[in-house]
């Protein structure tokens, strides 16, 4: 049976990928960033999973205003990244997981979760960023990824709560998948940022890291949090972080069982105009 | 019974909700075919023909040709969508968002490096924060006519 081993959280800010694509990671404004994801890194390559499900939002890339799924799950062979205005990143396609994510969507819709499937989209730099965080810039991606794409750019974007039953929803569907698979869940966007008008540049690192703490301590009580706490605390775009309540919900502590270990924490102020935010949770073996 | 929108009362913000989309579809759509490079090229061959082509109100063809991001906001523009405007023109989402504060690209950077703003006073529309309308525009610009 496949198994969900751990849980990846991070920021997936689109200047973090300028700087990676224009050779920039050493400047004195990049170096502290990446020095918090070296150790990750290295847990990468000693935690390779079979798998990432990666649950990230589309920045008006493959949705436009035509069409504006809630929960978007990519069903396809491969995915092109983006061009997303800037040309597309130079980084490899990502290679999906057509059967586990195929199996995923019939098994969360049968739990009365209505996602969209899809079968052909470009990926942008909220999936990729992540993948260059914690893995680097290969030739190929280490492993098969699963897109997870979430609205939260026009609101009303998912409650908290409603993403952590979500992420219930898709453990159950991994664990009942029937080849050995090593997955890991990811939640990527925020932390506190705002992108518009005269608050733009809002950062609230104490409520950020308090949203860390409960993250790894009390997620369910989290998952309880309005959506306008997100806009007046982490700033209209923060509201991001909803998607992480669903890497949270597929941990095995969510349904009974034991805790998970926080193997790396990490919190940077800027990338950009945002703050970083970065996790490793492993569920015990 | 009204819908219930408790982000009304947050300063310098503009939630793009169901309402925003509906006023904003045809100026997103709009930046929405910046994306391709044949567009942008035509876009910036003659910005005010290509605007023509889309179903747009005269305020948000000027607000898109003056670049000024928060009246494109007001009439329903959206940042992700906006961002393809300033991926055209060759800037950066730091610089698109540091314009709608008045402050300069310096300042704004330099507030960044800082730790970014405080939400102290920016909470609510009322308190004293420096994203309130009667601090605007922030920075040492001078007020520009009309803002």
């Amino acid at each position: 049976m496949a198994r969900i081993s751990a849980s990846v959280y991070t920021s997936h800010v689109p200047a973090i990928g300028a700087a990676i694509d224009l050779g920039k990671t050493t400047e004195a404004y990049w170096q502290p960033l990446f020095k918090g994801y070296e150790f990750s890194k290295q847990w990468m390559l000693s935690h390779r999973p079979d798998v990432i499900f990666l649950v990230y939002n589309d920045h008006a890339t493959a949705f436009s205003l035509d069409m504006i799924p809630t929960f978007a799950i990519g069903t396809a062979a491969r995915y092109q990244p983006a061009d997303e205005g800037w040309g597309p990143r130079p980084v490899p396609e990502v290679v999906g997981h057509p059967e586990l994510a195929s199996h995923i969507a019939q098994s969360v819709i049968q739990d009365d979760f209505d996602l969209t499937i899809v079968n052909k989209m470009d990926v942008d730099h909220g999936l990729t960023v992540p993948l260059n965080l914690l893995c680097g810039s290969p030739q190929a991606w280490p492993c098969p990824v699963i897109p997870f794409a979430v609205n939260v750019v026009q609101y009303p974007v998912p409650s908290g709560r409603r993403c952590f039953n979500l992420g219930q929803a898709i453990r159950k569907a991994v664990e009942s998948y029937d080849e050995p698979l090593n997955v890991q869940i990811w939640g990527t966007g925020g932390m506190s940022h705002q992108l518009q008008g005269p608050r733009a540049g809002l950062i609230n690192k104490d409520w950020d890291n308090r949203f860390l703490d409960r993250l790894i301590a009390d997620p369910a009580g989290l998952a309880a949090l309005p959506h306008i706490d997100y806009v007046r605390e982490a700033g209209s775009e923060g509201i991001e972080l909803v998607m992480w309540l669903i890497a949270r919900g597929a941990m095995a502590d969510v349904a009974g069982g034991p805790k998970p270990t926080v193997a790396h924490r990490f919190y940077h102020v800027p990338a950009s105009n945002t703050a970083v935010g970065h996790l490793i949770l492993e569920n015990p073996q | 019974m009204p819908l219930d929108k408790p982000y009304l009362d947050v300063p310098g913000t503009t939630i793009f909700d169901a309402e925003q989309s509906r006023k904003g579809y045809a100026l997103n759509q709009f930046c929405m075919s910046l994306m391709k490079a044949e567009n942008r090229d035509r876009f910036k061959a003659d910005e005010r023909a290509y605007l023509d082509e889309w179903p747009m109100t005269e305020a948000q063809k000027e607000a898109v040709l003056a670049r000024d991001l928060n009246r494109c906001i007001a009439l329903g523009g959206n940042i992700y969508f906006l961002a393809k405007i300033g991926a055209t023109d060759g800037r950066s989402f730091q610089q698109m968002a540091g314009s709608m504060t008045g402050m300069t690209e310096a300042e704004y950077r330099d507030m960044m490096v800082g730790g970014g703003r405080s939400v102290e006073g920016n909470r609510k529309v009322g308190e004293d924060g420096d994203a309130q309308a009667h601090r605007q525009p922030q920075g040492r610009q001078l007020p520009k006519e009309g803002a």
